[in-house]
C-alpha cells in the first residue's frame, strides 16, 4: 500500500534551508515572503488495509523519519 | 584499561580517537558497527564523521545500528561515554543526550579553533574550574544544539551543561557546546579533543576530557 510522509519543521522553528531558499527567491524577484524546506518519503507499505498501513507509517514516521524536537509530520494512504 | 571506538561506514575521526586513547596511556579497541558486544571495555568514544552518510538526519541511522545496543547497555550501568562531533549527533538521536544537532545556523560548514568556557567544575573536566577555558577545533555544518525552553532551564538546573562556546560558531542554544545526560556518565561536545593532544598540531587541552573518560571509567564498576 503506497504511504507519503511528510516531514516539516516544526513551527517557530528556525528553518536555515528554507530561510536562504527564501532569499534567493526574492533575489529573483518572487514575492515569497516565507519558505519552509522539508522532506518528502514515499514508502509501499505491506498491509492488510489503509488503516493498518497508516497506522504501521504513522510509528515509522514518529520514530525513525522524524526528531519530534524540532520536526513534525503528516501521513497521507494513497486510495 | 580499554577505551572502545566505534567505526561506522562514514566515519572518520576513529582512527584518530584511537590515537589520543593511545597517547593517554589507554588500550584503544575498534568497536564495529555491526558488532553489539562491546567486549567488555571500560569506556566508549562515539567519534567524529558522516556515519551512514549523515543520511536522513545526521546521527539518525547510526542511532539505530546493533552497536548501539551495546552502548545502551554500557551507559545504562554507569559506564562513560563520550560524543564527539558526530557522535554528539548520534548520541542525541538515540536518546542518550539531550537536545539535537540541527544545521549551523550560517549554513556554512566552520573548521578551526573555539574557545570554550568551562560552566562548572565536572569528572569530565579533571583539574579544571569555573570559568577556566578551553581551546579545542571544531569542523562541522550541522553543530546547532537546540533543545526548548524549558529543557535547557532544566538542564541548567541540573548542571548538565559543562561548556559553552566563548562566540558562537553555530548558533546552539544558550552558546551550548558540551552536555551530560542526567546521571552524567555520557558526555558529548561537538569540537573535537582527539584532535587537540598533541603540542605539534596547537593544543593539548583536548586531554582534559579524555581524561575525564578515564578517570570516569575506573570509578564505573569493573567489567
Amino acid at each position: 500500500m503506497k504511504v507519503t510522509v511528510l516531514v516539516r519543521p516544526r513551527d517557530g522553528i528556525l528553518d536555515p534551508q528554507g530561510e536562504a531558499v527564501r532569499r534567493s527567491l526574492a533575489g529573483l524577484g518572487y514575492p515569497a515572503a516565507d519558505v519552509r524546506a522539508g522532506k518528502v518519503f514515499d514508502l509501499d507499505v505491506d498491509a492488510d488495509d489503509a488503516e493498518g498501513a497508516r497506522r504501521i507509517a504513522d510509528e515509522i514516521a514518529g520514530k525513525v523519519l522524524s526528531n519530534p524536537l524540532i520536526e513534525q509530520y503528516q501521513v497521507e494512504v494513497a486510495g | 584499561m580499554r577505551v572502545g571506538v566505534v567505526s561506522y561506514p562514514g566515519a572518520c575521526d576513529d582512527r584518530d580517537a584511537m590515537h589520543a586513547v593511545a597517547l593517554m596511556g589507554a588500550e584503544p579497541v575498534r568497536l564495529w558497527h555491526a558488532e553489539p558486544d562491546l567486549g567488555g571495555v571500560d569506556a566508549v568514544i562515539i567519534p567524529g564523521g558522516f556515519s551512514y552518510g549523515d543520511y536522513l538526519r545526521p546521527g539518525a541511522l547510526a542511532a539505530l545500528s546493533p552497536v548501539m545496543r551495546g552502548v545502551r547497555d554500557h551507559a545504562g550501568v554507569g559506564r562513560p561515554v563520550l560524543g564527539i562531533c558526530n557522535g554528539f549527533q548520534v548520541l542525541t538521536e538515540a536518546g542518550l543526550v539531550p537536545g539535537v544537532l540541527r544545521p549551523n545556523a550560517s549554513l556554512k560548514f566552520r573548521c578551526h579553533d573555539v574557545a570554550l568556557t568551562i560552566e562548572r567544575e565536572s569528572p569530565w573536566l579533571p583539574g579544571r574550574s569555573e570559568g577556566d577555558e578551553l581551546t579545542i577545533p571544531m569542523k562541522h555544518h550541522d553543530g546547532c544544539w537546540f533543545a526548548d525552553a524549558a529543557q535547557v532551564a532544566e538542564l541548567e538546573a541540573r548542571g548538565q551543561v559543562l561548556l559553552r562556546y566563548r562566540e558562537n560558531p553555530n548558533g546552539s542554544v544558550g552558546s551550548i557546546a558540551c552536555v551530560t545526560n542526567a546521571e552524567g556518565n555520557v558526555a558529548a561536545l561537538m569540537p573535537h579533543p582527539e584532535h587537540a593532544v598533541e603540542q605539534l598540531v596547537g593544543s593539548t587541552d583536548g586531554r582534559v576530557l579524555l581524561q575525564g573518560l578515564l578517570d570516569l571509567a575506573g570509578v564505573a564498576a569493573p567489567a
